[in-house]
């Protein structure tokens, strides 16, 4: 039995969400290969050769992968299906756009969002905003599976030494064309990758005041996150939202900053290891799942927090 | 031309959803239903293109309970105009939806399909990508923008890094985020008049299409629970802990 990790990059750079897949991927099965399919991406092949636990790199090189367009990178994921038990890629937009087209073309349900491997058939799942944790068992002879990354360790990303194939696959379904990209550039860790992350919500009234979290954030080498308000009220931009339907992150430390802690947001955060809620109202539900929480007006408590640290 | 809005009954976005006792399954015993607020999205989105004079008929349809006519009234109280009940009792997963509605599309032979991302029951978000490989037709998740330009939509999705644009062939498969366009609420003429709109029922079992449940949930639990934190007095007090409780900063 093998296993079949879809590598997640961007042709520059191997993303590390890649890691905690390969683990998860590891407790399903101890061969395990990983795709690497892009344009102009045999670096990636190169770290992900790296990545401990990795037996085989499949490298397919064309344009039709460059932008990871789902119709045609399910088709070559489906072709190559044959040596494989399990299937698996992040929950990121990606993972979460190509692999149901995957499972259809396979005749086979799709596990989502796996938090944790039971066994080789049966898994964790959050369901209801995380309200509850189903254990759902799969009947089907191949299982396509999204990891929710926040489950897993990521793997050692330097001590593997895989041998990197070359797949020529050339799928273009020709019915879907990129556009254009807005991609946020930023210095700061990615929201999924931080081991910090300040988030602000409605309570900052506007994108400037977003300023009082980026002296923190530089302070503490955080990333930066927001509620759904914040992102709808046009403070930050999308890829900052932290929630059920937004990113899934599980930092080190977490600071919720004028942010009620809605069961939306907090199916997002609440698998942080410390939670920190800074809010004026005392009766805000996110002091309920804070470690420590200050009743506080985020304008005066955001600046003292910043020259103190 | 026309579009297809296949919509979800879902537990109210409010409500704390709670295992039931014995770990069976989730209690939804009393708790109140709703539209999936992304199927809402996908309806208001249909609606808008109809107002803007491209499309002519907007069809809605569920697969579900006959409980779910009552969502399908909802959506014909905001603008569908008409519905589709395939009626079933038995749990219905996302390959097995897709196959039921695969049936409706060959069918209805719809130019648009527009979806939620993602019910917020199970969670899945696969129903419309699984669609769209069943069909063949290409496929924009996650949209905050559409545009309809001849045979093609033009659509702007929201993805991990920001935004990405696509151009893709009709007829073709949209998925709603949150940002696409503010559902309005129903109008209490619109829901008088939403009774004598048509609504069909279709058992599940005449479209032919096998439907056996892959998966089996064994066992739905309480997450974790987090201990009660403490509360702190002023911000010194805050990086105190930080620094030597939690030892999360130096
Ligand atoms: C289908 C669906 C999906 C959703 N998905 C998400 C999601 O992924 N992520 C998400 O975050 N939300 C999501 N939501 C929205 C969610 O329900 C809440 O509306 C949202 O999280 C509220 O954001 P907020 O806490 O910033 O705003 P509010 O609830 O308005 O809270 C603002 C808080 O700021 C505090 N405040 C105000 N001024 C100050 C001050 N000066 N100092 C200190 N505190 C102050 C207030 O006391 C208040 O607690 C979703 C909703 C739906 C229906
Ligand atoms: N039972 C259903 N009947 C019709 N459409 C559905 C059903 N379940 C899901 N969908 C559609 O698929 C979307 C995504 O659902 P899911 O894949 O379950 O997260 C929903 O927002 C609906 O548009």
């Amino acid at each position: 039995m093998t296993a079949l990790v879809i590598a997640e990059h961007n042709n520059q750079e191997l993303k590390p969400v890649t890691l905690n897949t390969v683990t998860a991927a590891l407790e399903l099965d101890q061969d395990l290969h990983i795709l690497v399919a892009g344009s102009n991406c045999s670096a990636i092949a190169e770290s992900a050769a790296k990545i401990e636990g990795v037996s085989k790199v499949i490298l397919t090189d064309s344009l039709e992968y460059e932008n990871c367009l789902a119709e045609n990178i399910s088709i070559l994921i489906s072709k190559i299906s044959g040596d494989y038990d399990f299937i698996l890629a992040p929950t990121t937009t990606n993972g979460k756009n190509v692999m149901p087209r995957v499972a259809a073309l396979l005749d086979v349900c799709q596990i989502s969002d796996v938090s944790a491997v039971v066994s080789s058939d049966t898994f964790q799942r959050p369901i209801y905003a995380g309200n509850c944790i189903a254990t759902v068992q799969s009947n089907d002879p191949k299982k396509v599976i999204t990891v929710r990354t926040t489950g897993f360790d990521p793997a050692n990303a330097e001590s593997g030494a895989a041998e990197i194939i070359t797949l020529q696959e050339v799928n273009d379904a020709g019915i879907s064309q990129f556009v254009k990209e807005e991609i946020a550039q930023s210095d700061r860790p990615e929201l999924t990758a931080a081991d910090v992350i300040i988030s602000g919500g409605r309570g900052m009234q506007n994108g400037e005041n977003f300023s009082l979290l980026e002296g923190i954030a530089d302070k503490l080498g955080a990333a930066i996150g927001a509620s759904r308000a914040a992102v709808d009220s046009g403070f930050v931009p999308n890829d900052y939202q932290v929630g059920q339907t937004g990113k899934i992150v599980a930092p080190d430390l977490y600071i919720a900053v004028g942010i009620s802690g809605a069961i939306q947001h907090l199916a997002g955060m609440k698998d942080s290891k410390v939670i920190v809620a800074i809010n004026k109202d005392e009766d805000a539900p996110i002091f309920q799942v804070a470690d420590y929480g200050l009743v506080a007006d985020l304008f005066e408590a955001m600046p003292e927090l910043e020259s103190k640290i | 031309m026309k579009i297809l809005v296949p919509v979800k009954r879902v537990v109210d976005y409010n409500v704390k959803v709670r295992p039931k006792s014995d770990e069976s399954g989730v209690d939804l015993n009393n708790v109140k239903m709703a539209l999936n607020p992304f199927c809402e999205i996908a309806i208001e989105e249909a609606v808008k293109l109809k107002e803007a004079g491209k499309v002519e008929e907007i069809i809605a349809v569920t697969v579900g309970t006959s409980a779910s006519q009552e969502q399908l009234r909802t959506t014909l109280a905001l603008g569908a105009d008409r519905a589709i009940l395939i009626e079933t009792d038995t749990e219905t997963e996302p390959l097995g939806i897709s196959k039921l509605l695969k049936a409706i599309v060959e069918k209805e032979s719809p130019d648009l399909i527009i979806l939620g991302k993602q019910a917020i029951d199970g969670d899945n978000n696969q129903t419309g990508q699984m669609l769209g490989a069943l069909l063949g037709y290409p496929q924009a998740t996650f949209a905050s923008e559409v545009n309809l330009e001849g045979d093609k939509a033009i659509v702007t999705r929201e993805i991990d890094g920001g935004l990405q644009t696509l151009s893709i062939n009709m007829p073709a498969i949209i998925t709603t985020d949150l940002r696409l366009n503010e559902p309005r609420y129903a109008s209490l003429p619109n829901i008088m008049k939403a009774k004598s709109k048509p609504l069909d029922v279709i058992p599940a079992d005449d479209l032919g299409v096998d439907i056996t449940p892959r998966m089996t949930t064994l066992k739905v639990s309480l997450p974790p629970q987090r201990e009660a934190g403490v509360m702190v007095e002023t911000v010194d007090d805050l990086l105190d802990k930080l620094k030597n409780e939690a030892k999360v900063i130096s």
